[in-house]
């Protein structure tokens, strides 16, 4: 299965390797790294690159590369799936995925590597069977280590190795019963130049954050599960349970993890709660052209817009803008073309305008196209698929927990054509 | 020689004055990497004073093996680790591991690192292992030094210790210990631990990829692990199965059931790799359901096998499909994991569902794939590519779905195109407006790849559906005025390609793109255009001549594809006009011949030979005109992704198009099935244990302070399977004279069962019992999700232990408390079809816990029991108890264990003694009671390391019974055998709460453990239960009548627990 794998930087160095099977020479990247110099931008670098003795399955991630080599025949999504998995837990242990955080613990992350794969096929992906074999770094344990010579490594196989809730140590225990859950759902939206609704859609996510005691046994219910179309969920949601019921039973990881994703019935109409109101006009002549934004609330269930960003991707030939912002403030980048306008929060009796004129190569034909706009917004207190959870019950514990249901609407992929 | 990473000053001191010394550069044998030098091998052997005498012989070893050696780069780390001192060894280690991160060489240090294989201290131990994984292969001498210390570790009793021993021995890839490497193997393949057994499957490859030779004795091994009944194991060794022997179909057979069941529960990877072994399998012992709505396969079929064998073919014909239940039971265990979070998990499936699904249950999987888009750009990469495949033989399925293929300008380049494909594949006449519309958008994208795609794909919609050729036609023609080249390019090419399809009235078309010859630099596209000029000069003759000028004026400057063009231009006019262009021909001919190029050299020969007569070519230059202007078909413009379902979706071949090395091909579906019976599995009788597994069972123990816990987890799923006296026979006191016990108890048991006799019961304490109980609100209900069922009705058959897919939930069922059958209810319930029911779980289990002894009498440990209700795991005539311990007292509570029980001939099967219980800590633990179906209290000791305490446990006589599930006739059949004196009943007076049924129910089961029985009227309510020990059937009617007045009557050969049951039920029912 997954042979090796490489963790390369932007500028095409490899700081990591590690070998699962024999050894593979770094060489090999090379057929990697002509691919990434090809690629205009290190999204369009193929995620599968097939070279004459190996392939190459690699994600961008958080500014990095996880190049895995691969010698036979292997589901593609495995692969990929996986190396997600590897920077999710880079992210889980030290905070941050980055080159310098692995480079700072490279130890660690190796010995992580070591423990998720066995000869290439995973062997422990579960972040708290992880977390007993090999303990997180904190400071303090840092200070224990150092004074008593005792280390991170745990001697004893994970409990959660073994049972059948793979997801959950045995013997937690928490001072403050909690558990919280965010609803959150992001709008997927495309509008065209006059407004209208090309395509939307909402996609959900429950995230949680449980900390109970012991083996806490948790059913969860929503006021109208019939909203939701399609779902997906960790592997502690009991499936018949929702099946026949339509109610979340499961217990729980200990910690942050997801719960369930799912995407909102396509019949139901979806709510944009912004809309935006634009012109760009290039002159003839090609120098220069003009630009009028104004982005209002729509419909926003009576609840505020907030942390409204504009993000305008600019044709080539665009080599400035000079604008006036009523509210908010406004960047141009002139390599990447792409002018970021950061409002804030909407208000509906002043609504934020972005005017001026933009200068364009002087010679260069007026653009053809018009750029499109994505829009960044936040609304805290509202699912807006109107999904609303019932209850939350505890079993299997004596304690009373403390819960708490949060919502949030925020916009996905949303889009609007100029 | 310069120390590379000297971190301190002393280091860059120290290793210049070795640079002194005179051995420098003294290079010895290239295998015999030289470590130490005379100083430092004596420090190692100093500092090993403390070490334990195994490290000492490793140590003498190295030295002897090479004293003259070189100093080389990294000396500083050669000292730290031949210091004595535990933290500067691992510092050490760690920065070598750092080096081997980085992909530098740190093989020199290979004498020092190995020195530490045997070291207590686990982090350091690690470190080495890694560095001998890394440079065994390089250094294969020293590395055989470290084997006997993983031999050693493979006999640990913890079985981390044994599992990486077994990782890392497998890993080192030294061809000399193979046999060693087989024997651990074959060892680790019947440990007690799944966890260990995970990892020989790991290691059957690791071994297979170093000597293929290994072949026969590895599938051996493969054979037995596919036996195994872990969820743990199934994925690793199925994953050995397809690296070692994927050819070896029959070993799954008697797996195949099994592994259907399993699969819920395996964990992620694992499922991945079973569904893509299964879909293989089906797809060589199933039969095509495809035949009843796949009209297209059945006449190539027919037109196949018309003259020789229509006899057969009518008679398949005749007979209707039925699926194979094997092949249902995939389709149905596979279809949750939709709901997976694993994309890889949720691909498989579709895949699985589309090689082998119905036509029409295929569609399912469309949603999924769908939501896959959501994910990550490369999960949307592979997903896309998968979808398109699919779109092309399937519209209809992701038609739906059309608008979630939209293109966002902030997608890649790979991703757009993709997409765009897949909304070319699903056009159709319905929704062709609403593509093409979206499809303008795109084509005024910034990206101008993406638009010139778009071009490309406006075309194929043009062809594929007739409607809106023109239409198409027209905007391509508005397209030829954009500003952007390659839009302009594109868009001639693709005019091209429509216009050879109907070339009838589009001279403007073509009088249009003669004009952009001008402008247009692109040689493609400029290609395009003289061929079209070419084909059609004569539909444009006035225009044909005079663009064969501009040409010849710049022929020299043009591109070869251009050239060639040209040619062909001038050959056709040649043919057709030869008046206004035969001198304009004969230039280009000249130009031609004298070109750098020689395929133009060579084209400009042939046409002159073909065109311009002469004496030596007479015949052929007749035909000439037919030959250039042939009428030509027209191009057909197809997806890319037309041939890609010869690859199993969603494997590596499919993404790259062209079969990557170990690809398996997926066989064509038998047009006969295979024998079907050969995926039965019989029924294992249980098999008395060995004594050498017993006593590798009280190995584990001690390692582990919750040793019951271990314990209960090793014993189910052991490949042998375990009766229940197995699990019981471990639980004594003293390890060592297990085995003689185990022995003796399990003839106790068979004496046992054989006579089973009633005992009277005692009903002293019962009534207060009763009301204790009753004071619970019935609502009060226990989330018991119903689809346990199947479990246990696996347990109470005591020959059922082997159920297909059964190991799993022995390990569910679990150490502490019944309650965690709870965990994964569906583990169960998809395994209905397997195991025929007969015990149904309890429809109430009272959550009311008793006292078993107080904090103050019990010195700080309190104990309180509960039933359970569910069968018993030890032994099915045991009732099941949960018992939860507490201890309240300052100080821990060590060996908390049960001692003398009485009556003598109790049997009891006990927790296994828990070595210690904290301050304020509490543990809950279940052991087995075999009350012999009477109500008299078991009592026994419960034991600390100081103390005892007399305990009792008085059941109430309801939960000695278990729930059954049967239908009215069986219940009316049962009840005509247990008339007369097995029959007793009462009328009573019920309360108003209790005349409907669902109160009523609750009520009864709440009083005893019986499950309901649908009935099919109204007033009368039927109960079925079976006792516990003797499995004598229990069945109670409560009959309304007018007036709330109640008929009850139970049938029973149990006369005593039948009238006491009654009693119990009479006030039950009469209570408010």
């Amino acid at each position: 299965m997954i042979h090796s794998l490489f963790l390369v930087n932007p500028s095409g160095d490899i700081f990591l390797e590690k070998h699962w099977k024999s050894v593979v020479s770094r060489s090999v990247c090379d057929y990697f790294l002509e691919a990434r110099e090809k690629a205009l931008d290190p999204e369009d670098v193929p995620p599968v690159i097939s070279t004459p003795h190996h392939y190459l399955i690699s994600i961008y991630r958080d500014k990095l590369f996880f190049l895995s080599v691969i010698q036979t025949e292997v589901p593609p999504l495995f692969v990929i799936e996986f190396l997600h998995r590897v920077a999710e837990m880079i992210q889980d242990y030290f905070g941050e995925c980055s080159e310098t955080v692995i480079k700072d613990n490279v130890v660690m992350v190796y010995e992580l590597l070591e423990e998720m794969l066995d000869n290439g096929f995973p062997l422990a992906t579960e972040s708290n069977v992880l977390k007993e074999m090999i303990r997180p770094p904190t400071i303090l344990r840092s200070v224990v280590n150092t004074l008593t010579g005792s280390s991170n490594v745990g001697d004893k196989l994970p409990t959660g190795q073994l049972s059948t809730i793979p997801w959950r140590r045995a013997g937690v225990k928490y001072t403050n019963n909690e558990a919280y859950f965010d609803v959150v759902e992001e709008i997927d939206a495309i509008l065209d130049r006059t407004g209208t609704t090309v395509f939307a859609e909402i996609q959900g996510v429950v995230e949680a954050c449980v900390k109970l005691s012991g083996m806490p046994d948790l059913t969860l219910s929503f006021m109208n599960p019939r909203l939701l179309d399609d779902v997906s969920f960790h592997p502690c949601v009991r499936y018949k349970r929702w099946e026949s019921e339509r109610v979340l039973s499961f217990i729980p990881p200990d910690g942050n993890f997801t719960l369930m994703t799912y995407h909102v019935n396509a019949q139901n109409l979806v709510a944009i709660p912004v809309y935006v109101k634009h012109s760009i006009n290039f002159f003839e002549s090609g120098s220069g052209g003009r630009l009028d934004l104004t982005v209002g609330p729509k419909q926003t269930m009576g609840k505020t817009v907030e942390g409204v960003l504009v993000t305008v991707h600019m044709p080539k030939t665009v080599l400035s803008v000079s604008l006036n912002a009523t509210q908010g403030s406004y960047t141009y980048d002139n390599a990447t073309k792409v002018l970021v306008w950061d409002i804030g929060k909407l208000n509906p009796q002043k609504l934020p305008n972005l005017r001026g004129s933009l200068s364009l190569q002087t010679g260069a034909p007026k653009p053809e196209e018009n750029p499109s706009l994505n829009i960044d917004l936040k609304i805290q207190q509202l699912a807006i698929s109107g999904l609303k959870v019932n209850r939350l019950d505890m079993f299997g514990e004596k304690y009373k927990p403390f819960k708490g249901v949060k919502y949030i609407t925020k916009a996905g992929k949303f889009q609007v054509r100029m | 020689m310069v120390q590379r990473r000297g971190t301190t000053v002393e280091a860059i001191v120290a290793s210049l004055q070795l640079l002194k010394l005179p051995c420098l550069g003294n290079k010895s044998s290239p295998r015999m990497e030289p470590g130490i030098t005379a100083s430092s091998g004596g420090t190692g052997l100093d500092s090993d004073r403390c070490v334990e005498p195994r490290q000492m012989e490793i140590v003498s070893l190295l030295t002897s093996v090479d004293m003259s050696s070189s100093p080389t780069r990294n000396d500083d780390l050669k000292e730290m680790l031949e210091n004595n001192k535990e933290s500067l060894k691992l510092e050490a280690m760690k920065r070598i591991v750092g080096l081997i991160a980085k992909g530098k060489n740190a093989s020199e240090l290979f004498p020092a690192v190995v020195k530490n294989v045997a070291s207590k201290n686990i982090e350091l131990k690690k470190l080495v292992y890694v560095y001998l994984v890394r440079y065994a292969e390089e250094q294969q001498d020293l590395a055989l030094l470290s084997i006997s210390t993983f031999q050693r570790a493979l006999k640990d009793p913890n079985q981390l210790i044994r599992a990486s021993a077994l990782r890392v021995l497998s890993s080192i890839r030294v061809p000399i210990i193979i046999p060693i490497m087989m024997l651990a193997i074959k060892e680790a393949a019947s440990d007690m631990s799944p966890y260990v057994r995970k990892t020989s499957a790991h290691a059957i490859q690791k071994l297979y990829s170093l000597d293929p030779d290994q072949k026969e004795h590895l599938i051996e091994v493969i054979e037995k692990l596919l036996k195994d009944k872990s969820t743990l194991v199934a994925g690793s060794v199925v994953m050995a199965f397809e690296e070692v022997c994927p050819e070896r179909i029959d070993l799954i057979h008697k797996n195949y059931r099994k592994l259907c069941n399993l699969l819920v529960d395996v964990e992620e990877w694992g499922q991945v790799v079973i569904i893509s072994m299964l879909t293989r399998y089906a797809r060589t012992q199933f039969t095509s359901p495809w035949r009843e709505d796949g009209v297209f396969d059945e006449n190539s079929e027919r037109a196949f096998y018309e003259s020789d064998e229509e006899k057969t073919r009518d008679d398949t014909e005749i007979k209707p499909y039925t699926m194979d239940p094997d092949h249902r039971l995939l389709l149905r265990n596979t279809k949750p994991l939709l709901q997976s979070r694993n994309t890889a998990v949720v691909m498989s499936v579709a895949q699985l569902y589309w090689h082998l699904a119905p036509r029409n249950e295929v569609s399912i999987v469309t949603k999924s794939l769908v939501r896959l888009l959501r994910s990550h750009r490369e999960v949307q990469y592979i997903v896309l590519q998968n979808i398109a495949t699919m779109s092309i033989q399937r519209k209809g399925m992701f038609e739906p779905y059309m608008k979630s293929f939209y293109v966002r300008s902030t997608d890649a380049t790979h991703i757009k195109s993709l997409k765009l494909e897949i909304l070319t594949n699903l056009a159709n006449e319905a929704n062709i407006s609403t593509i093409l519309r979206e499809f303008q958008t795109y084509v005024k994208s910034q990206d101008k790849q993406f638009a010139a795609g778009t071009i490309q794909a406006i075309g194929r919609c043009a062809t594929n559906i007739s409607e809106v050729t023109d239409t198409c036609l027209n905007g391509l023609v508005l397209l030829l005025s954009n500003r952007d080249e390659t839009v302009v390019a594109e868009s001639v090419v693709v005019i091209k390609k429509l216009l050879q399809a109907q070339p009838s009235q589009h001279s403007d078309i073509i009088k249009h793109m003669a004009k952009l010859l001008d402008n247009i630099t692109v040689s493609m596209a400029r290609a395009s255009i003289l061929w079209l000029i070419g084909e059609y000069c004569e539909r444009v003759p006035k225009i044909a001549p005079d663009v064969l000028r501009k040409m010849a004026k710049s022929f020299t400057s043009e591109e070869d594809i251009v050239k060639l063009q040209t040619v062909n231009l001038a050959a056709k006019l040649y043919l057709t006009n030869s008046k206004q262009t035969k001198l304009l021909t004969q230039y280009i001919l000249n130009l031609g011949k004298y070109d750098q190029n020689y395929d133009i050299r060579d084209r400009t020969r042939f046409i002159r030979q073909l065109i311009v007569p002469n004496e030596k070519s007479g015949a052929l230059s007749k035909y000439a005109r037919r030959i250039l202007l042939a009428p030509k078909p027209a191009p057909v413009l197809e997806s890319a992704y037309k041939d890609r379902d010869r690859y199993q979706l969603g494997t590596l071949s499919h993404t790259i198009n062209t079969k990557a090395s170990g690809y398996l091909e997926l066989s064509d579906w038998p047009a006969v099935a295979p024998d079907q019976s050969v995926r039965n599995v019989e029924v294992i009788e249980p098999v008395r244990i060995h004594p050498s597994i017993c006593t590798a069972l009280f190995h584990f123990c001690p390692d582990s302070p919750p040793s019951f816990f271990h314990i209960s987890c090793y014993c189910p799923s052991l490949p042998v399977l375990l009766p229940g006296e197995g699990v019981g026979s471990i639980t004594g006191e003293d390890w060592e004279s297990d085995e003689d016990k185990s022995s003796s108890q399990s003839s106790e048991e068979s004496e046992k069962s054989s006579s089973q006799s009633e005992k009277s019961s005692s009903e002293s304490d019962i009534e207060q019992k009763k009301k204790k109980k009753m004071k619970k609100p019935p609502q009060k209900k226990n989330v018991k999700p119903p689809n346990k069922d199947r479990y246990q009705s696996v347990m109470c058959k005591p020959n059922s232990w082997v159920g297909p897919g059964f190991g799993a939930c022995v390990c569910v069922c679990d150490f502490s408390s019944c309650r965690m059958n709870l965990l994964r209810p569906h583990l169960f319930s998809r395994r209905l079809s397997v195991v025929i029911s007969c015990v149904s779980g309890p429809a109430f289990v009272p959550e009311k816990s008793h006292n078993l002894l107080h904090r103050m009498t019990g010195k700080g440990l309190a104990a309180q029991y509960q039933f359970t209700r569910q069968p018993c795991l030890y032994q099915p005539n045991m009732v099941s108890v949960q018992i939860s311990l507490t201890n309240t007292s300052d100080h821990r509570l060590e060996q908390i264990h049960i001692g003398e029980r009485s009556p003598a001939g109790l049997k009891i099967h006990c927790f296994n003694t828990i070595e210690f219980l904290e301050p304020d800590a509490s543990v809950t633990v279940s052991m087995g009671i075999d009350f012999n179906d009477s109500t008299q209290a078991a009592n026994f000791q419960l034991c600390t390391k100081e103390d005892q305490f007399s305990v009792s446990i008085q059941p109430a006589v309801g939960d000695l019974f278990l729930a059954v599930t049967m239908t009215e006739q069986d219940f009316r059949k049962e009840q005509g055998k247990l008339q007369g004196m097995n029959e007793c009943s009462a009328t009573i007076t019920v309360t108003a709460e209790n005349t409907s049924s669902q109160p009523l129910n609750r009520r009864v089961a709440a009083m005893a453990n019986v499950g309901v029985v649908p009935s099919g009227q109204d007033n009368v309510h039927r109960f079925a239960g079976k006792t516990a020990c003797s499995g004598a059937v229990l069945l109670v009617t409560v009959e309304l009548r007018e007036s709330s007045a109640a008929v009850i009557t139970i049938n029973t050969e149990k006369s005593v627990m039948g009238s006491m049951l009654l009693r119990d039920l009479k006030k039950s029912l009469a209570q408010a």
